[in-house]
């Protein structure tokens, strides 16, 4: 027991590590204060093409997602990050990172959002087109807002992802909550840091996972 | 070498795919297993999970929540990092490949769990009331007729979620597991090329493209006719 706490809950390793792991915990909402938005901004894109596009441009685009949401992001991450300066295009581990977060969950975006706007009966459209709004304004104004609530438990549950998937970027050597905590553990040689990384974790989502728990058990019962 | 020709030498370079195709379909090998592992444990814990959550037992019903949101709420990476560089401190090292499995059939089982139980209290009541009026007991009506109609309707969010997660697999690189992502990663310190990326990617396009697509396939075919 004395050892597992030694090793695991250790207060004076945790006292040393505390302004590194508590800088990494910024850098964490930082990271995911940009990719959230990127991520959105793809699938608004993604969504709008691939439902009011000519033809050719819905294929392309349901192509698009489905390419980004079979491959990996930690594999789109080191292709971006280590494979393409072999080509001489250098963009960095922040590039990497919003290049890659901007591709993988914009498809994921993408995808709920069509499946919010493909849960807008057509007669909202039209009925909204003969008062005299333009498609624009018919997409703003009367469709999204509606396709958003309808989605609204995916979004929210999707936007968790997100943040949890910023801790990939440790891989990029980011110096975001995970990465601070192996930085620690590696000069402690103690599991501490990565502890108190899990729970730091833990408790900036659990209020989020309480939500979503709440909003789809609703929406399964309201079937 | 002009642009395109250089392109080429680094991401399609024939001769360093040639050498490495032999390691990546190793590692596309492991994946599949890995994979496969975590379904089977994920979703069989999952709902075990469920069940006894169904059982009505409130102390263990908070257990199981607080469990669930656990593994919801904390990143994959984070667990696997967790248990592979932290538990050696207590002389209970695993390897990589049973670090990435132990934790992404935890937070597949999480998942599973809360997709099982939405299935299962989304049944009327009214189904439970008669069913156990006709004279079937507790486990015989949850086996009999609320699992049946329970399940129809988790298959849709089950299929994705268990996509997203068996696609974490790749996480296992950072443990040094040779799966895709990871033997891909030391063909390429090899050969100082990356093409084995390329081939990485495109076996994971040739994994997970019908994957994804059948889980399309499976969102329109099990929808819940409204």
């Amino acid at each position: 027991m004395e050892e597992f706490l030694f090793a695991f809950l250790n207060g004076d390793i945790l006292r040393e590590a505390w302004p590194i792991l508590w800088q990494g915990f910024l850098y964490t909402l930082a990271l995911s204060a940009i990719t959230v938005p990127l991520g959105l901004a793809g699938g608004v894109i993604l969504a709008l093409l691939s439902t009011s596009g000519p033809r050719g441009i819905r294929l392309a685009a349901a192509a698009w997602t489905d390419l980004f949401r079979a491959i990996p992001p930690l594999v789109l991450l080191v292709f971006l990050y280590a494979g393409l300066p072999f080509a001489g295009i250098d963009v960095g581990a922040w590039g990497a990172v919003a290049i890659g977060f901007f591709l993988n969950t914009g498809a994921y975006y993408g995808e709920v959002l069509r499946a919010g706007i493909g849960s807008v009966p057509a007669g909202q459209m039209e009925a909204a087109r003969s008062t005299g709004l333009t498609r624009g304004q018919a997409l703003r104004h009367v469709i999204l807002p509606q396709a958003v609530r309808n989605v609204l438990p995916d979004l929210v549950s999707n936007t968790l992802e997100v943040v949890k998937l910023t801790s990939i970027a440790s891989v990029v050597a980011l110096p975001e909550l995970l990465f601070q905590a192996r930085q620690a553990q590696n000069a402690t040689y103690n599991a501490t840091p990565i502890v108190a990384a899990a729970v730091a974790y833990f408790l900036l989502l659990w209020p989020l996972v309480r939500l979503i728990s709440r909003l789809e058990n609703k929406a399964m019962a309201g079937r | 070498m002009g642009g395109l020709e250089s392109f080429l030498f680094s991401f399609f370079n024939l001769k360093v795919m040639g050498t490495y195709l032999p390691l990546i379909a190793q590692g596309l090998g492991l994946t599949v297993i890995l994979a496969l592992l975590i379904v089977v444990s994920g979703l069989a814990l999952g709902l075990a999970l469920a069940l006894l959550r169904a059982c009505g037992i409130r102390p263990l019903n908070w257990l199981i929540i607080f469990v669930v949101d656990l593994f919801r709420a904390l990143p994959p990476l984070v667990i696997i990092v967790l248990l592979f560089f932290g538990l050696p401190a207590m002389g209970l090292g695993m390897s990589g490949f049973a670090a990435t499995w132990l934790s992404l059939t935890l937070v597949l089982m999480a998942f599973a769990e809360e997709i099982y139980w939405a299935g299962i209290t989304a049944v009327p009541k009214g189904q439970w009331e008669a069913a156990r009026s006709t004279g079937l007991g507790f486990f015989q009506t949850l086996r009999l007729v609320v699992l049946p109609q329970a399940l129809r309707i988790t298959i849709p969010p089950l299929t994705n979620r268990t996509i997203a997660i068996t696609k974490g697999t790749a996480l296992g690189s950072v443990v040094g597991v040779a799966e895709i992502l990871g033997a891909a990663q030391s063909a390429m310190s090899f050969s100082a090329n990356p093409s084995p990326l390329t081939l990485g990617a495109i076996a994971y396009l040739i994994l997970f493209i019908p994957v994804v697509a059948l889980g399309r396939w499976v969102e329109t075919r099990f929808a819940w006719k409204r």
